[in-house]
Parts: C-alpha cells; structure tokens; sequence
C-alpha cells in the first residue's frame, strides 16, 4: 500500500468515528497541555525569583553575622547567634580589598516617623550613600544621602513612596522636617515607587546614614554588609578578601557568613529547576495515561472491525499493510491530540502571562519537546499491540462476524 | 481438455469446538479447470463455505493439498497467500462486506490500492468498471445510499478489478430479490463467459442449475458431481 494511500485510509477509519477520535485527542492534548502549562508555570516561577534577585544589584557579597556550618544560602543564616557583631568599622576596613568595588553598611530596625500630626511605625535603614547604586535603587525627587563619613552622618533622611503619600499627600515633602524616633531628620529625596519585589521593599522605608540609625536602636551592630566586586569575575576574590579582613579584625575567627548572590542564585535556581522537573513528570503521567487510553480504544476499535479486517485480507492485504494501518491511525491520533494539546498548552501559558504581566509563564523548549515527543511515542507505543492484533487476525474468522 | 487451475487431494477440514470435533470437510478430491463455471450446493451446515473460504486462501485444510495453477499453495507464506488472493481471486460475500465510510469508488478501488497500484490507473480502471456496471452515477454514494443490488454490483466490480483468474462467490444473491438476484448472476455470468473461471455457493436450485457443473456437498462430503457420470453411491 502507497504512504498517502495508507495515511488517507487511516485518517478516514479516524473520521468515521468521531467521537472516539475526538475523546481520543481531547485525552492526547489533556496530557499534553499539562505538560506545557505546568512547566511554564515551573520555569516562570524560576526565572521569575531569578530576575528579582538580579534586580537587588549585581556582583554581590553579603556578609552576614554568624557562621553557618553550610556553604551556599540558608534562610537560618540571619538568625543565627552571633558570636562577634559587624561594626562599620569593619564595614570601613573592606574597602581595602583590592577586588572590593563599593561597601554598604546596613543597619535596620523599626521606629515611628511623624510630621504634621500624623504618625506611623516605620521600617528604618542606616546605610551609606552607595545604597542607592549598589541596590539599583532609583529615586523620584531631591537626592539620596550624601557621601561623607560613615561615623558622623547629617540629619537628612530618604523616604519611601508610600510614606511620601501617607505624611504629605500632596504637599513638598522636600526640605520638611520628620522626627523619626527621638531625633529631627530633613527629607531630602524619595525614592521612586518599586512596585513588588523580593527583598525589602523601599515604598515604605525611611533611610538615613547608619551612625545615626545605629544611635536611634542604641546598638553599634550591622545587620549586614554588601560587597560590590568590580566585576563578575572578582565576585570570588571579593568574597575571600572580605572574609580575610574580619577574621584578621575578629581575632583570626572566621565568624561570618558571605554569600554571593551567585550561589542564591544557583540554589535557586537548582531548587526550580527541580521542581519543574517533577511537575513535568507527573504531567507526563497523564499522558502515559492517554497512552493508555489510545491502546484500550485501538483494540477496541480492532474488534468493532474485524469484518473490515477480514475483508481487506480477503482482497490481498498482507499483515504487514494491517498493522500499518492502525499504527498510522494511532499515530494521527497521537500527532493531532498533541498538536491540539500544544497549542492548549501554548493558549493556557500566554492566558496565566496576561493574567499576570510580571510573572514570564513560558515553557521550556525541552519541555514542550518532551510532552510532543512522549504524545507520539506512547500512541505509536500503546498502538503496536492492537496493530498487531489486528494483523493476525484470522480472515474467516472476522469475515463471519459482521 | 483445458489446464487445471484447481487440484484438491486428500483435503480434510476439522474445526475443534471443546471436547468435540466438526469435521467440515472430509476427503475431498476435487479438480476444477480454467473457465469453468461451477455451483457449489448442499444443506446447510454441510461444508459449502468451509470449502470456498479454503479455495480462496483464507483457511487452510487440516491435511491434503491445493494447487492452483499448478502451483502447492498450502505451503505459501501469509504474505505470498496474500499475494495470491490479490492478483488471481476475487470473492464476492453473500452480504456485500463493503467499507461503510468508503464511497462505491472507493470500495472498488480497495485491492488496487493494497496492491499498491498508482492513482492514475486506479482511476481509469474505476471509471472503466463504474460503467460497465452500471453505477458511474453512483460513484460517490457510500454504500447506505445502494441499494442491496447496486451494493452487489459494487462487489462483483471490486472482485473483478484485479482481473483475477477465478471468482469465489459465496450466496451472492442470499441478500437480493429474485430479479436483482438473477441481475447479478448475469454478471458473473458474463465474466465467466469471457473466460473467468466462476464458483458460486447457492441453496437456490434453479440459480445452481445454470452452472455448467454442480457440486453436491453433505456433511462435510463431496456427495455429486455433475462432470463425473457415475457419482459415488451411499
Ligand atoms: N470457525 C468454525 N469453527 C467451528 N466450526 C465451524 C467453523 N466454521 C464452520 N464450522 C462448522 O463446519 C461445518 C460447515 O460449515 P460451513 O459454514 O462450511 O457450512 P455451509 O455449508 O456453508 O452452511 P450454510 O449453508 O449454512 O452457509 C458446520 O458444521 C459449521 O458448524
Ligand atoms: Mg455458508
């Protein structure tokens, strides 16, 4: 039998039943379109927490106090118990690393900011003036603090977004005066809105220089240090260099943690990565479960035409030419469930991107690779068994069934 | 005296059914030569169709040999039988057995397309056939447009279309009225006329009667044979 032959026979035995056809394909694309959906949902969430993380700031090393006994990121670290706390001193001393770009001391704490009358708890950061550029942060109005001795600071303060709105509405908040815990700060900027993200979000902080956040809380202590390195490559040498100068400040103990946002980023990564992994996985499952299906329903199909079966060996086809026959039924029902599916799949991903413009929900070309290529496979798979059935089908025997 | 194209020697057919045996058919010797025209009859359940289905490669004797055309194909392979019912037999079923989804063309073209024949011959040779038979206003219909005789005669085309040597036709008018009936058996007729050798199974005696040669079948046995004078007495 000639390939088109073949194939339209196939596709008119598929057509003359179409609603097994249709259940068959819808099965075929459920599985398939799961596989594409979930995955997207999977990699999205992946590169999603990935582009945050990008946008704290690159070429990072954040040492924390305390020394956990893991490498890598471990949400623990920030409340370990701390042996020896970072000072800005130390902070200071960094910046003789030679791979050491930039040093941000932070220093956080909670107090209430007032002006006018009105009154509100706040999240307070004591930094320095490089923040702003080691955070990426931008800023909506005046300036940010300015540079100058870590020790000393002015009285200036930079606030969020939502605080801006929240004590002045509409009027200037440049140039006002905010009392912030017990002390008088100038706004001198705010910041521009940074709409959710990971990480602290500025829209409701208030900044000032760190020795005066550090005489607010009434503690010397930093929560932690950022790093910048001066490039990619120098993150390592940065991230040594750093460890080496506080252990030499902390008496020859290594008693902190640096953790470079590349390992975050790769733990976070693996952890997805993973996890889209076992969520295609199980996806799969549906589709070795159509698979399934397209077998019960082939041999079922077998049976329902075992007079055709019968007559067509009575007009000279050999078992080969029957069991191509289903095969390539099975196939065409395989390749359209999952065309079907992928697109689906395809349809449900952009629909979740619509929905939710932040989050990128497509799915990995592996992925919509694997779900078309395990469609295809199980259905030619499971539909070996009825073909073959089929094939040694006795003609007398299914001629005299009709 | 003409070639034999059939040669049945010792043939014997028994179906197992549980604990007990049906012996469908029993030492049969039997020689059909080219371009006969042959009816097969006898009460039912007397081995009329066992022995047709055998003559036509879709079953096998137990034990004895058939040659066709000189030829032992008891020993052929599933595919060489396949091969042979496709080039030299056409059969022709009591109920039509046409592919309901496919149109009367279709179902007429079906072995040329097994056979792997291109399209464009294909073609000529449905358009040949749907006029001689009558139904080149039917070609597209499916068959549950046909009538039971046009269904028939959209059979006997399919049968023919392969120019086999012989036409194995099992009550091919158990279905019809006796008009459309005797319409059809002067189609295989005429076939045979032109040199097809024609088998038909009947319970009609007078359709069986127009056969140049009667075959009597009982219980699995070759009772009479209207070409040896002297059947074999009880
Ligand atoms: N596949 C089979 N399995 C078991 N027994 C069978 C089978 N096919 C035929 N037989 C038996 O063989 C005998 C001959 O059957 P066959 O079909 O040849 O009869 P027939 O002469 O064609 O009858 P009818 O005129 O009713 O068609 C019967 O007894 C039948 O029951
Ligand atoms: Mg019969």
């Amino acid at each position: 039998m000639r390939t088109r032959d073949l194939i339209g026979f196939a596709r008119r035995a598929a057509t003359g039943n179409p609603l097994r056809t249709c259940l068959l394909i819808l099965a075929m694309a459920i599985g398939v379109a799961a596989v594409v959906v979930l995955t997207a949902l999977g990699d999205g969430a992946r590169r999603y927490v990935i582009g945050e993380f990008s946008s704290l700031g690159t070429n990072l090393v954040i040492i924390l106090p305390g020394r956990s006994q893991t490498g890598g990121f471990n949400p623990g670290n920030a409340i370990t118990s701390t042996p020896r706390d970072l000072t800005i001193d130390d902070a200071q001393a960094l910046l003789r690393g030679s791979a050491v770009h930039r040093v941000v001391p932070l220093a956080v704490g909670t107090s209430e900011i007032s002006y006018g009358g009105k009154l509100r708890e706040v999240m307070v950061a004591g930094t320095n003036a490089a923040y702003l550029e080691v955070r990426r942060l931008a800023l909506a109005q005046g300036r940010f603090l300015a540079d100058g001795d870590w020790r000393r600071g002015a009285s200036e303060a930079v606030i969020g977004a939502t605080i801006r709105d929240e004590l002045f509405g509409v009027e200037p908040a440049l140039g006002q005066l905010v009392r912030v815990g017990d002390r008088r700060f100038r706004v001198v900027g705010v910041m521009a809105t940074s709409g959710q993200g990971l990480g602290m979000n500025t829209d409701e902080l208030v900044i000032v220089p760190v020795s005066l956040a550090q005489a607010m809380f009434n503690s010397n202590t930093l929560f932690r240090i950022m790093v910048e390195a001066g490039s990619r490559e120098a993150i390592e040498l940065a991230k040594a260099q750093a460890i080496d100068i506080i252990k030499l400040r902390h008496e020859g103990e290594e008693d902190v943690t640096a953790i470079t946002q590349d390992a975050v980023l790769a733990t976070f990564d693996k952890l997805l990565g993973t996890l889209t992994l076992a969520v295609a996985g199980i996806a799969a499952i549906s589709l070795a479960v159509a698979g399934i299906l397209v077998m019960n329903v082939m041999l079922v199909s077998v049976t329902q035409r075992t007079a055709e079966i019968g007559l067509l060996k009575a007009l000279g086809a050999t078992g080969a030419t029957i069991r191509n026959a289903f095969l390539t039924e099975a196939a065409m029902l395989s390749l359209a469930g999952a065309l079907l599916g992928y697109l689906l799949g395809q349809g449900g991903a952009a629909l979740i991107r619509q929905l939710y413009p932040t989050f990128p929900a497509y799915p990995p070309d592996w992925a919509v690779l694997a779900g078309l290529g395990t469609a295809l496979l199980t259905g030619v798979l499971f539909g070996v068994q009825p073909a073959r059935r089929a094939a040694r089908l006795d003609p007398v025997l299914s001629l005299a069934k009709h | 005296m003409s070639a034999a194209l059939i040669e049945l020697a010792g043939i014997e057919r028994v179906f197992y059914l549980g604990d007990s045996e049906v012996h469908a058919l029993r030492h049969l010797e039997l020689r059909i030569d080219s371009g006969e025209y042959v009816a097969i009859m006898g009460p039912s359940g007397s081995g009329k169709s066992t022995l047709l289905n055998l003559l036509g490669l879709l079953d096998h004797p137990n034990t004895g040999t058939y040659h066709l055309e000189g030829r032992d194909v008891t020993t052929l392979s599933g595919n060489e039988q396949a091969r042979v019912r496709s080039e030299r037999i056409g059969f022709v079923f009591q109920s039509f057995h046409l592919v309901p989804r496919l149109t009367a063309a279709e179902n007429i073209a079906l072995p040329m397309t097994l056979a792997g024949i291109a399209p464009d011959e294909r073609n000529r040779r449905v358009a040949h056939a749907l006029k001689d038979y009558g139904l080149a206003d039917r070609a597209g219909h499916r068959p549950d447009q046909l009538s039971g005789g046009q269904r028939q005669r959209v059979a006997i085309a399919r049968a023919t279309i392969m120019q086999p040597a012989m036409i194995l036709a099992d009550e091919p008018t158990g279905n019809l009225d006796r008009h459309t009936g005797e319409e059809v058996m002067r189609l295989l007729e005429e076939l045979n006329a032109r040199g097809v050798t024609l088998i038909v199974v009947t319970h009609d005696t007078t359709l069986g009667a127009r056969a140049h040669r009667q075959l009597l079948m009982e219980d699995g046995e070759l009772k009479h044979d209207s070409a040896t004078p002297c059947a074999p007495v009880t």
